[in-house]
């Protein structure tokens, strides 16, 4: 199975998404997105705690130390009103531009 | 979400940095430990787990970096440079005092002396809008800021179109009666509608009320804040009591708030309405008022000075035996308030401005010096790849920090100095500048200091930009900073020094015409010889003294029991001591000649038979008065050389008779003639006055004048107790010393201060001057040790060595010297009005600080000469 790399600045999509779910630790995130893609889509650690200081430098998500199922310490990320904003806003873009690529393709095959 | 938040939540994670990267630790180290987890389930061992979950991971540190790096700003990377430069400081101690210190100095000195100014001359007065206040005056011939009558005052009041309000005040003190007897008291009488037109409200009781001026209106009185706190303890029973003020009871109304004062009449204990009844406001000729007035919105200050002016004229017409030749005359509060400080204020902001000057250059070229030894650091880092931006930055940190740590010290000194005038200064003499009480930082000062930060901060920040930028790094790296940029820079280093030099002249000239005015001030003739004379002022007042000849009967009495003190040699009474404010003249009359025209206001004093005697004032002509002239005989006088010269010029003044204004009948004859005695301050041109005997014109104030054998101060309280020995009932006041009347007048202060404090800013521009020459001079020569070691080889003398170094010493010198003094001279003229007997292009002066700084600057470029001459030529080749 191919990992693909994420395409740029979908990750804090991504994050934002996973997290209508529900509050959860950096490692479930990273757990779910790869799951839920299918094993396409894979987080990379490296990027993944960066991004999540920058979602709340933004006030987009909030962070707690709590305890996990297995009585561990983790920190969650909960999804803040204004990340819900943000969420819809990021989407609604995608979803433009995805549309906008999809034409061009398409027109691409016609033409071939 | 704004930027300001999203700023603070940076910086609240910055500050809490060892949290964040703690947990931050704490929850990678989880993530970590899941992934091996998951790696287990699958089949491998731990240490097969362990370590595709760290490749998995990836680099941690790098991870980490990357997370502090979305909450990193610009702030650390400020704040790196910070401790690079307090690194810098630190590896080199010398430099970083000495820069400190200096800037410390420059920005303590004009910081604080900015304190006085603001408070002085910026701030407003405690009144409802000050700048529509004047004060009002008639000028005399002999000047523009004589008082009006009570009668004066009521027709320029009805007849005026330009103020809203017009008030009067008086500021004449007040016997109050007390347990132990009466006591003189500081006070001022005032219309009634004084304190209201100023817009000012008394913190307890009420003001005076609009008809409290009219004759049937009972006494009230007005309590200034401090006299309530000092007198009644601040209680507030005080309304309601009574107080006999000058012989009238007064009920007390109300007292005045703690922050009011007004200067013209300070210090000021009791406030009393004036009644048209007293006995000087009956007469349009006693002029005893001071008017304030409000102009009408919109009036400008010319028009309604034009007015008063029509009405001073059509009055002086109306009534010439009382207002000939008076007219009006009109100043802004403000100036009468603050004017006589203006000038030796802006004096010393300008000395501090300067001293803070030649601090920034000195630090400057300090800072050049250094940047010159980091040239090659400056070229490596540039070469490793640091932006031109960023060293830029480096750089601006650096004389940033030099900046904020000398500007904490110097404002923390200023505030300290601003303390300094409440003591130093005579109490009396800070009563009337108010403003220089309870001094300390306000925004003002605190926005001034801030200015001068960011001035000199950019300054610094530019000064080894400049020379570094736009600078070729390969030479940087390539040579050790020789060739054109080091010459480029000699340039400017030197041209830094010449600045230096120049403002450390201007600095030592002022200081010297200000000291030689100063001395000049008090060794000026006073046509008196002040040591060994005591003085007690008196006042009987009241029925036991209302009758001439008992206040005869009493100056006889004190003139007996002081004669009998040990250690006085000589008795005598004046009703105004020498050196005094000038006042308290008369218009006078030649018999049998048409009126003299302009300049008839002569001062009038009268005098005990002995007072020439006593303050050892030379007779010039005739006789002095005799012990039985009293106002039996025929009236005589003695008049001053000044009034023989001007009145009787080329002939006998004795025998000839005169008569005052509006008193034809009365001619007195001229029986002797005196040297100029100063009767206004040191500072005062003399002018005419006539000496009348005190048995002929007796007054219950007078002042006992008393020549002693041994210290006059300790016959001070001996006096008071003589007078309070024949009646406890007199009051006394102002026992003083001759000699301290001379030193505390407001003249002497005016110059000593500003003598000091210009002399203590030259002596430190001169230091910094010389440190500043010495620094450029020896640079120059450790830049030209080659050359000189080739001219040595090639065969130049020793002593040729010498003088090529000592030339270039002298060039500069030369070049400051002559800017130096050109400048001088322009500053001098600017503060003439403190100077007194000197001009400002006093070249003895001149010539000394000529002198003084030439020798300073030979001794500062001796040592780099010497170091020159000395160079082996085959070291200083070897070294390159």
């Amino acid at each position: 199975m191919a990992r693909t790399e994420l395409m740029p600045g979908t990750l804090d999509m991504l994050i934002l998404t996973t997290l209508t779910r529900g509050p959860l630790h950096g490692y479930a995130i990273a757990q779910s997105i790869r799951r839920i893609s299918d094993d396409v889509l894979t987080v990379e650690e490296g990027s993944l705690y960066p991004a999540l200081q920058r979602l709340l430098l933004q006030d987009w998500v909030k962070a707690e130390w709590r305890r996990t199922e297995t009585n561990r310490r983790a920190r969650f990320y909960t999804l803040t009103k204004a990340g819900r904003k943000q969420l819809g806003l990021e989407v609604s873009q995608f979803r433009h531009v995805v549309a906008a690529i999809g034409r061009v393709l398409e027109d691409a095959a016609e033409v071939g | 979400m704004s930027m300001f938040s999203k700023s603070l939540k940076k910086l609240a994670a910055l500050l809490g940095r060892a949290r964040f990267t703690g947990e931050l630790d704490e929850e990678m180290a989880f993530h970590r430990e899941r992934i091996e987890e998951e790696m287990r389930d699958q089949g491998m061992s731990a240490e097969e787990a362990r370590y595709a979950a760290t490749r998995r991971f990836g680099n941690a540190t790098r991870m980490k970096e990357r997370s502090h790096e979305v909450i990193r700003l610009r702030l650390e990377t400020v704040l790196q440079d910070v401790r690079f430069a307090l690194r810098q400081m630190k590896r080199n101690p010398g430099f970083a005092v000495t820069a400190v210190l200096v800037l410390t100095l420059g920005i303590g000195a004009s910081t604080a002396i900015f304190g006085f100014v603001d408070a002085a001359l910026i701030r407003p007065l405690p009144y409802a809008q000050p700048n529509r206040l004047v004060a009002v005056y008639e000028t005399t011939t002999m000047g523009n800021r004589f008082h009006l009558s009570w009668l004066d005052y009521l027709d320029l009041k009805r007849e005026n179109t330009v103020f809203q309000t017009l008030d009067v005040y008086a500021p004449y003190g007040f016997t109050l009666k007390t347990r132990d007897g009466l006591q003189a008291v500081t006070g001022t009488r005032v219309s009634a509608g004084f304190f209201r037109d100023l817009g000012v409200t008394p913190v307890l009781g009420r003001n005076f009320r609009p008809d409290e001026d009219r004759d049937s209106a009972p006494g009230v009185a007005l309590l200034s804040y401090a006299a309530w706190q000092t007198r009644y303890g601040g209680r507030k029973d005080v309304l309601g009591q009574t107080v006999v003020l000058d012989g009238t009871p007064s009920e007390i109304v109300g007292v005045l708030p703690k922050n009011f004062d007004f200067v013209p009449a300070a210090p000021s204990e009791f406030w009393a309405t004036d009644r048209a009844s007293r006995q000087c406001e009956k007469l349009r000729g006693c002029k005893n008022l001071v008017g304030v007035a409000r102009l009408k919105p919109g009036v400008s200050f010319q028009a309604a000075f034009a007015d008063v002016q029509t009405i001073a004229a059509q009055l002086a017409r109306e009534y010439p035996n009382d207002n000939l030749n008076r007219g009006a005359y009109m100043m802004t509060l403000t100036d009468v308030i603050v004017g006589d400080t203006r000038p030796i204020l802006l004096t010393l902001l300008g000395g501090a401005a300067l001293l803070l000057l030649i601090a920034t250059v000195n630090v400057a070229s300090l800072l050049l010096v250094r940047s010159e030894s980091r040239r090659r650091e400056m070229a490596v880092r540039g070469a490793l790849g640091a932006s031109p931006a960023r060293l830029v930055r480096q750089f601006a940190t650096e004389g940033l920090t030099l900046v904020a740590v000398a500007s904490v010290l110097g404002v923390a000194g200023a505030t300290g100095m601003m303390q300094l005038p409440a003591r130093f200064i005579p109490k009396d003499m800070m009563a009337k500048m108010p403003f220089l009480e309870g001094l300390g930082l306000n925004l003002h000062v605190l926005l001034f200091a801030g200015a001068i930060f960011l001035g000199a901060g950019a300054i610094f920040s530019l000064t080894p930009v400049l020379r570094h930028f736009p600078g070729d790094m390969r030479e940087g790296l390539t040579s050790g900073g020789r060739g054109s940029a080091g010459l480029a820079w000699r340039r400017l280093g030197a041209n830094l020094v010449v600045v230096e030099l120049t403002v450390a002249v201007v600095l030592l000239v002022s200081a010297g015409l200000l000291g030689k005015s100063f001395y000049r001030l008090l060794h000026s003739k006073i046509g008196i010889e002040p040591d060994h004379l005591a003085t007690l002022q008196v006042s009987a007042r009241g029925q036991a003294y209302a009758k001439d000849a008992q206040v005869i009967e009493l100056e006889r009495e004190i003139q007996a029991r002081m004669a009998e003190l040990p250690g006085v040699q000589s008795v005598a009474f004046t009703d105004t001591l020498p050196l005094g404010d000038g006042d308290n003249a008369r218009n006078y009359w030649i018999v049998g000649r048409p009126y003299h025209g302009e300049q008839n206001e002569i001062l009038d004093r009268n005098v005990s038979d002995g007072y020439f005697a006593t303050i050892q004032a030379q007779l010039l002509r005739g006789r002095t008065f005799r012990e039985d002239e009293d106002q039996s005989k025929p009236l005589v006088a003695v008049i001053n050389e000044r009034m023989a010269q001007r009145y009787f010029p080329g002939e006998n003044p004795l025998g000839q008779q005169i008569y005052g204004q509006g008193d034809e009948k009365h001619h007195i004859e001229i029986v002797g003639v005196v040297n100029d005695i100063q009767e206004g301050q040191l500072d005062a041109v003399p002018g005419p006055a006539v000496y009348l005997p005190f048995r002929q014109n007796p007054s219950g104030d007078f002042a006992v004048v008393v020549r002693t054998r041994q210290d006059a101060a300790a016959m001070l309280p001996v006096m008071t107790a003589a007078v309070h020995g024949i009646d406890p009932g007199l009051a006394t006041y102002d026992p003083i010393t001759m000699q301290q009347r001379i030193h505390d007048s407001s003249a002497s202060y005016l110059h000593r201060s500003s003598a000091y404090l210009v002399s203590g800013f030259a002596a430190l521009a001169l230091v910094l001057g010389i440190v500043g020459l010495y620094g450029v001079i020896s640079y120059s020569v450790s830049q030209r040790t080659r050359e000189i070691g080739v001219r040595m080889a090639l065969g130049a003398e020793r002593g040729t060595v010498h003088w090529m170094v000592l030339r270039e010493a002298a060039r500069l010198t030369a070049m400051g010297l002559a800017a130096g003094v050109v400048c001088a001279i322009g500053a001098a003229v600017l503060m003439r009005t403190l100077l007194f007997g000197v001009e400002a292009w006093d070249a003895p002066t001149l010539a000394g600080v000529a002198a003084v700084l030439g020798s300073f600057a030979l001794l500062a470029s001796y040592l780099p000469a010497r170091r020159a001459a000395r160079v082996n030529p085959v070291d200083a080749l070897r070294a390159e």
